[in-house]
């Protein structure tokens, strides 16, 4: 893990990017404009040739937050055996992101489901539309102003009586 | 009726007959989305055993079947999935629903499970459990029996027909609260 820290220190600028660890994970936060550069670096120069998986937070009503959604890139080298978490954030009402798809094929279904659940837009995403919800579906349930029992969708149906069927 | 028949004749009318050979050879179609499907796999297996009550065959297309069970939670995304398959299954026809989410929700009640499967599809009998034991779906099988065998009819229109009563009767208690 050191050796990585020192690798992208001495390829980034040291104040953007913010390093901590936590019970043996490794994490490294930094802003949105240079979360895909960093991205392709730490595939391209730190072998981390797997990406587990991509999700998100909303730290609405969250105290002390300084912004509404955290983005967070969980990733892997499978020859070092070594994992970090890359973290960014996204604020109202700009919540475009590049894609990481050009770098992991895998991230296309990860980021449509953060896409189905928050709402946040990946700019040049292949194929960018809801994938656990109906196309129907109008909100973005795992926002904290959603409410838990939603706005009415689970009761909309027809009803359909014995006589009718 | 004064007749002398000998002892293996029984005599009997031809709603009830149907109803007896309806009863004893459900079909059902299982609607399996959670855990409670397990447990209708273990009422199927031998150790409990469904073809003891002639439920056995279990098939996977609604046009060959006369009884849902629906096990397990019904999200909305699955509901019209549920309404389609319910509507294929030929009369007559019976739902049961089996375990706590799909009866009621369960402890899923959030904005993508149905709450109950009630509310969009007709259902004769409810199994309460999380999972119900496989000896309670037999008793909602029995129980299933008994109410073939009392309701039935032999052209298999008695839920049209009962409904179209209903409604007449619901009708006249309108006209006689207006009137």
């Amino acid at each position: 893990m050191a050796d990585t820290q020192e690798q992208l220190l001495a390829n980034f600028d040291k104040a953007l990017l913010r390093f901590s660890t936590f019970r043996d994970n490794h994490r490294v936060v930094v802003s949105p404009d240079t979360v895909t550069k960093l991205l392709s670096f730490l595939k391209q120069s730190c072998d981390f040739d797997l990406l587990i998986d991509i999700t998100a937070v909303d730290y609405l009503h969250y105290p002390k937050a300084e912004h509404r959604f955290g983005l967070i890139y969980n990733l892997i080298c499978t020859d070092r055996e070594e994992r970090l978490f890359v973290k960014t954030w996204l604020d109202e009402p700009d919540l475009t992101i590049p894609s990481a798809v050009p770098l992991w094929t895998g991230a296309n279904w990860m980021e449509r489901e953060v896409f189905d659940m928050f709402g946040i837009v990946f700019e040049d995403h292949p194929d960018l539309r809801r994938i656990l919800l109906p196309d129907a579906f109008s909100a973005y349930p795992l926002r904290k102003d959603y409410p838990l029992r939603g706005r009415g969708e689970r009761h909309n149906f027809q009803r359909i009586t014995r006589a009718e069927s | 009726m004064d007749m002398n028949l000998p002892d293996n004749v029984v005599l009997t009318k031809l709603d009830p007959l149907a109803n007896w050979c309806r009863k004893n050879s459900l079909w059902p179609m299982p609607f399996a989305t959670a855990c409670c499907g397990i447990e209708l796999m273990a009422m199927a297996a031998s150790r409990h055993d469904i073809s003891r009550f002639g439920a056995e065959v279990f098939r996977f297309t609604p046009r060959q079947c006369d009884l849902m069970i629906v096990a397990g939670r019904v999200v909305m995304k699955m509901m019209p999935v549920l309404q389609r398959i319910w509507l294929q299954m030929p009369e007559p026809k019976w739902c049961i629903s089996m375990g706590a989410c799909a009866s009621s929700g369960g402890i899923f009640d959030t904005y993508a499970v149905v709450q109950g499967i009630d509310h969009f599809i007709p259902v004769d009998l409810y199994v309460p459990g999380c999972p119900p034991r496989p000896e309670q779906i037999i008793r909602s099988v029995i129980d299933l029996q008994e109410k073939i065998q009392k309701e039935g009819s032999l052209s298999g229109t008695e839920f049209t027909e009962r409904e179209r009563q209903h409604r007449k009767r619901a009708l006249q208690d309108v006209l006689d609260d207006t009137l």
